[in-house]
């Protein structure tokens, strides 16, 4: 196996574990947060404004670590430095 | 498949280079001040009211209500600012329905100018308020203890503005392209109404973030006190 196809093989399963591996821990975190942001809602209709807008700027903070995952998995895929330097180099 | 819209160059001169980002951004920009001179062209106190003047003072009344909430009373001074940027990065995002546009937010380089715009403009409100010691001192607020953490928080929020942003968008546009191989005129309709609303999203939280992150510096026990 030459070092070309160690290479694309490696960026492509690393791309799928990332994004598979990665996005268990958000997808937990945003369960939780949604759900008792509804149970507060449910408990107190009143403050359901300033519940939601907490609730929105808290699920991004925490989809950005998911999104991190997403972009290194598009730079190993579409961008990968050691694929560019590879071809450029033979 | 082309990731941003930086690479598609359709005018070239010298070093000069015109891509899609930079054609989109003005259109998008010519098209924001042009709806704004028509609304605000013929402005009355007494109904009945044209339909460009209802829309905006209902998008400018909602901007006040939330800016109240999040820095304080001192509305006028933020409203400029974080205006823009959610008029900009919502009427970007809200023009996907345009066929063969591409947004310019889902480019890095959009993104992190306005990430920067944000990273600077936290200094300067926070400045022009309470002077530079004002400034200084929120670095130190629990205890000194802090003072690396504030620092680093500061590039990394930058980072996480520009990047969270341009991934929601981009990652949009890519997974409408791949399910247009899978199931052609049915999925990609879906997907991008759900793209309409995952960019007014996007647009709503860059704005209440860069909110947040000024009146974090412009001194929490005066937020703390108003609300």
């Amino acid at each position: 196996m030459d070092s070309t196809t160690i290479i694309g093989l490696g960026s492509m399963m690393m791309a799928g574990l990332t994004m598979a591996i990665g996005s268990i821990a958000p997808a937990l975190a945003e369960g939780r947060a949604v759900s008792r942001a509804l149970q507060s809602i449910a408990q107190q209709p009143d403050e359901a404004d300033i519940l939601s807008r907490i609730l929105f700027v808290g699920l991004a903070m925490i989809e950005s670590i998911a999104i991190y995952c997403f972009v290194i998995s598009i730079i190993l895929i579409f961008v990968n430095p050691f694929w560019d330097k590879m071809s450029a180099g033979g | 498949m082309q990731i941003s819209p930086d690479t598609t160059v359709i005018w070239s001169w010298g070093v000069v280079n015109l891509n899609l980002t930079i054609v989109f951004t003005w259109a998008v920009m010519g098209l924001i001040v042009f709806c704004a001179w028509l609304a605000t062209r013929g402005l009355k106190v007494h109904p009945p009211l044209s339909r460009w003047q209802n829309i905006f003072e209902a998008v400018v009344t909602l901007m006040r209500n939330h800016i109240r909430e999040i820095i304080g009373p001192d509305i006028q001074r933020y409203l400029p600012f974080l205006g823009t940027l959610f008029l900009f990065i919502s009427v970007s995002n809200l023009l996907i329905v345009i066929p063969e546009y591409r947004p310019p937010t889902g480019s890095l380089s959009t993104t992190a100018a306005l990430a920067l715009c944000v990273f600077f403009a936290v200094p300067f409100y926070s400045i022009t308020g309470h002077g530079v010691w004002g400034y200084l001192r929120h670095y130190i607020q629990p205890s000194p203890l802090m003072l690396p953490m504030h620092i680093l928080g500061d590039f990394t929020r930058t980072l996480t503005l520009a990047v969270r942003l341009f991934g929601s968008i981009m990652s949009e546009s890519m997974i409408a392209g791949a399910l247009l191989a899978i199931i052609p005129f049915f999925l990609p309709v879906v997907m991008k109404m759900f793209g309409l609303l995952i960019g007014q999203i996007q647009a709503y939280i860059f704005a209440v973030l860069a909110a947040i992150y000024i009146a974090s510096a412009a001194g929490s026990h005066r937020a703390h006190r108003q609300t």
